[in-house]
């Protein structure tokens, strides 16, 4: 994602200190991680001092400072989705990928991260990918979801 | 403002209306140990030594004394038994964190809390936030804060702000109950603007030759 993009974002939102989380939220989806630079503008413009901003950016998870790959994979780690057998589906998808829970691809493809339950127990375990949640998921079928994606 | 009368450890005392139980008691001079609480800063209520024990029609509860505003008829007992082993309970982990401390130290003798008893986990810092409280409230520099959360919470001195700003204040340093404020500063200098440094340990030179 171009700049531009990254500054109609913060514009659209300038003066109210009370945006933070959701401007960070929005530059997020849009470019999937938050460079520095973009941390200072949203400070300058929304006029929150950038100590409270870099809080607020490394308190939340869902925030990277980091860049990440092109499509974002989660796996569940939580209770019922490890009863299930979720450690499989992730041993699985990092043999598959290359890759460690908290890492990208070096071709910036996919990024790959566990979460601690991702709300839909009844249908674990599941994977979410790029927010669309794939339920029942053996390695097999996690295979399958993820070339998809390819 | 309209005159509170309350109970303070048996002892009568007058407050004021939106003072707190802390204010109360220094004023009647009845000592109860702070830590992340400093007289010009907003209320915090961080570390919790300061708890103490109201008792309300008849109720007891546990408070933390920085934050908990004075009520008419309120009975506060600053130390009990209960208070004192949570206190040291207190001590008892942040020293696990902070061991040579001498401010922590001092409390432990008093509340008999033994500072080994926890495995280190020297962070040094104890995340009362002083100094970033008096940064931002005072100064209105903003030029460290929190990162992160949960147990890799720590400082972070943002180096564009610190290069500018901290050079001529550091008045945060005396406020740092650990030692912790000053390394961090001088790690974050050292890395960002090695020339500030390297005048820093120039003058550290003169002042070690001049001795
Ligand atoms: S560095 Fe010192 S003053 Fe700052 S939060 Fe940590 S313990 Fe408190
Ligand atoms: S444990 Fe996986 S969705 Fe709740
Ligand atoms: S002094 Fe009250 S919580 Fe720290």
């Amino acid at each position: 994602m171009d700049n531009d993009t990254i500054d109609q974002i913060i514009d659209r939102h300038e003066g109210r200190a009370g945006s933070l989380i959701h401007v960070l939220m929005e530059i997020q989806s849009k470019n999937h991680w938050i460079p520095r630079e973009a941390l200072a503008k949203v400070s300058q413009k929304l006029g929150v001092p950038f100590t409270r901003v870099m809080q607020i950016a490394t308190f939340y998870k869902t925030f990277s400072l980091t860049p990440q790959g092109h499509h974002e994979v989660h796996v569940c780690t939580g209770t019922s989705c490890h009863i299930r057998g979720s450690q499989r589906v992730l041993d699985k998808i990092q043999s598959l990928l290359g890759i460690r829970a908290g890492e990208t691809d070096s071709n910036s493809k996919f990024s790959l991260a566990k979460g601690n339950c991702l709300g839909c127990c009844t249908l674990g375990p599941e994977i979410v990918v790029d927010g669309r949640h794939y339920a029942r998921m053996t390695p097999e079928k996690a295979e399958e979801v993820l070339k998809k994606y390819n | 403002m309209s005159e509170i009368l309350l109970q303070i450890d048996g002892k009568a005392v007058k407050a004021k209306q939106g003072m707190t139980v802390l204010d109360a008691a220094r004023s009647a001079d009845i000592a109860i140990p702070t830590l992340c609480h400093h007289e010009q800063l907003e209320p915090y209520g961080g570390c919790r030594l300061c708890t103490v024990e109201i008792e309300t029609r008849g109720r007891k509860r546990l408070v933390a004394g920085c934050l908990y505003p004075v009520e008419p008829d309120l009975i506060v007992r600053t130390r009990t038994e209960k208070i004192d082993s949570i206190r040291k309970m207190i001590l008892e982990l942040l020293l696990a964190h902070a061991p040579d401390s001498p401010q922590l130290q001092d409390l432990a003798r008093e509340y008999r809390a033994d500072r080994d008893r926890f495995e280190k986990e020297a962070s040094f810092c104890v995340l009362c936030g002083l100094c970033i409280r008096y940064c931002a409230e005072i100064k209105k520099k903003y030029a460290v804060g929190f990162i992160n959360n949960g147990a890799r919470r720590e400082i972070n001195f943002i180096p564009e702000i610190a290069a500018g700003e901290c050079w001529n204040c550091k008045e945060c340093f005396p406020l740092c109950p650990t030692s912790y404020l000053q390394a961090a500063y001088h790690l974050t200098e050292a890395l960002a603007f090695p020339s500030l440094s390297s005048r820093s340990a120039s003058k550290r030179l003169v002042t070690t030759t001049t001795l």
